[in-house]
């Protein structure tokens, strides 16, 4: 069965004080979630991620097209109790503490009251903000407060759950243990939905990925069915400024700078260019992945065509 | 539930934002008017404080309806904690609903605790309580009722404008709103398509000046039970009419 099934969704806001005119933020999207997978929402900023995910929860009514979760309608309060939403960059009340805010969230969730204060607690302590618990949001860093909005989203144990940028404002140990809880969410048999545009953490977690550009579905499938035919590069750096003749004929980008000299090449033609260097005595710095496979298949699918592919990617 | 959970929390909101401390300023202006009363006039003591002190607790609910009305709705919106509420099974009316029990409520306990104020400095000046001071009584509850009103139409502003325009309705409509009676009156010496118009505007706008008694409670009149069952349909039916209007813009608003 599949956990959300969205219909030609498709979004236009109206613009201007006096002449209003039609903006489009959202193309007509078809998009599948099966239950139990996580699923990567990917674009640049700006490309309909957030509107879609409003359109989901409610916050935003569609222009035309429909969307279903858990088989369910999207203003259907019984679906909204197997939900779970954070918010891109949240902000909570910040005249509560951090347990006063989940057993409110908890309250408008349907959570009994005789599972509510063991729950909370759980909540807390899952996300490591157990010593917090009694301190008001206001006093909260960026990182709590993204904790504590990852706590009210699962608090109830919903069944799917809508992370926006989830990884945001996060500092390297607060993304690993954002990605393990999506991790121990899949193991729990629940579905995630999270938008992003780190590239590295879609390709770290989803069974499949979406990539949405300019209010337009770019491309949708497994990481690996949609990378297959894509090459990953690699950058070659050798010591001296000598460019021998074999690479050049590569066509291939190279730089000379001070003592070095660099080039990046197909992943495919990396064993070849070692062996030039080799065959021509030229001492070897380093051999750098420069993109993974997803970052050029999300560059090949963001970019317009004859434009910089790293500048209208707005990779984080 | 919901609209109960709601409402608790905007108490809470209004309580830790420090909105209660207009109690403080409301104790010293209360002691000190008791004191100078108590000073300067001969006869008239319990009439100055029953005055002053009404009008006091009117003035400040309003300004308090107002304030923290016009941000209960643009507030959540422009700080994004709606999202979390709405995303769960809470309707729209239910929040709006919840929004004004919860102002209300706050209203309701800080007119409490400042009659309190009232009543002190009337025992201070008076050494005793007597029947008419009762009366006092139906006053603050028809300046409750005027705090229904006003918050139901601040947040029937607040739903679809700016909290600055929302705040100049507001006290427009409060001003005109206690010139009601003057309003109907005008409207009754026209003539013709003017007589509807200005009929139809004068009730339109909410009568506040049916719901001020003070000057007779301070008098030592009664109010008739009539008034009394008038005057709360009338503050019902019409907070009903601006908080269904509020949940009607709310129900098909996008929050962007």
């Amino acid at each position: 069965m599949s956990a959300i099934e969205i219909a030609g969704l498709e979004k236009t806001y109206q613009v201007g004080f006096w002449r209003k005119r039609p903006k489009l933020a959202l193309k007509p999207l078809h998009l599948t979630v099966n239950e139990g997978e996580i699923f990567g929402f990917l674009g640049p900023n700006g490309a309909g991620k957030t509107t879609t995910l409003k359109m989901l929860m409610g916050l935003v009514f569609p222009t035309s097209g429909s969307a279903r979760i858990l088989g369910m309608q999207l203003d259907d309060p019984r679906m909204k109790a197997q939900i779970g939403f954070l918010p891109e960059q949240p902000y909570f009340y910040d005249y509560l503490t951090g347990r006063e805010l989940l057993n409110y969230y908890a309250q408008l969730s349907g959570v009994a009251a005789k599972d509510r204060t063991r729950r909370v607690g759980e909540m807390l302590e899952r996300v490591g903000l157990k010593d917090a618990a009694n301190l008001q949001l206001r006093k909260f860093s960026k990182g709590m407060l993204q904790r504590v909005g990852i706590a009210q989203a699962i608090l109830h144990d919903p069944k799917v759950v809508f992370f926006d940028e989830p990884m945001s404002g996060l500092d390297p140990m607060g993304r690993r243990e954002v990605r393990d809880l999506m991790e121990q969410l899949r193991q729990d048999g629940k579905t995630v939905f999270f938008s992003t545009h780190i590239l590295a953490d879609a390709e770290t977690l989803c069974d499949r990925v979406a990539i949405i550009n300019q209010g337009e579905l770019r491309g949708v499938g497994a990481v690996a069915d949609l990378t297959a035919s894509v090459q990953s590069k690699v950058e070659i750096v050798w010591s001296g400024t000598a460019l021998p003749v074999a690479i050049k004929s590569l066509h291939a980008e190279t730089k000379a700078s001070g003592e070095t000299t660099r080039v990046v090449v197909q992943e495919t033609q990396q064993d070849a260019v070692l062996e030039i260097l080799r065959r021509e005595h030229l001492r070897l710095i380093s051999v750098t992945p420069v993109r993974t496979s997803l970052e050029e298949y999300y560059v090949g699918r963001v970019t317009p065509p004859g434009a910089n592919g790293a500048k209208a990617g707005g990779l984080a | 539930m919901n609209i109960w959970h709601i409402a608790r929390n905007t108490f809470r909101e209004a309580v830790r934002d420090r909105v209660l401390y207009n109690l403080i300023a409301f104790a010293v202006l209360m002691s000190g008017a008791a004191v100078l009363v108590g000073q300067i006039s001969f006869g008239i003591e319990r009439l100055v404080v029953v005055n002053l002190g009404l009008t006091a607790i009117s003035l400040f609910g309003i300004v308090i309806a107002i304030f923290i009305g016009i941000g209960l709705v643009s507030k959540e919106i422009e700080k994004r904690t709606l999202y979390t509420v709405l995303s769960r099974p809470v309707q729209r009316w239910e929040f709006i609903v919840g929004k004004f029990f919860g102002l209300a409520g706050t209203l309701v306990v800080n007119t409490f605790f400042m009659a309190l104020g009232v009543f002190a400095a009337l025992l201070y000046v008076a050494h005793a309580f007597h029947k008419p001071d009762a009366w006092i009584l139906v006053a603050l509850y028809f300046i409750i009722l005027e705090f229904v009103i006003i918050t139901s139409l601040t947040l029937l502003f607040s739903s679809f404008a700016s909290p600055i325009m929302a705040a100049i309705f507001s006290f427009a409509l409060f001003v005109i709103g206690t010139f009601a009676e003057d309003l109907r009156g005008f409207a009754a010496m026209t003539h013709g398509a003017e007589r509807w118009l200005a009929t139809g505007m004068a009730y339109l706008v909410p009568n506040f000046s049916a719901l001020n008694i003070i000057s007779l409670v301070a008098h030592e009149q009664g109010v008739a039970g009539s008034l009394i069952f008038y005057n709360t349909a009338y503050a019902m039916f019409y907070a009903a009419m601006a908080i269904s209007g509020a949940v009607l813009i709310f129900q098909h608003r996008n929050l962007k």
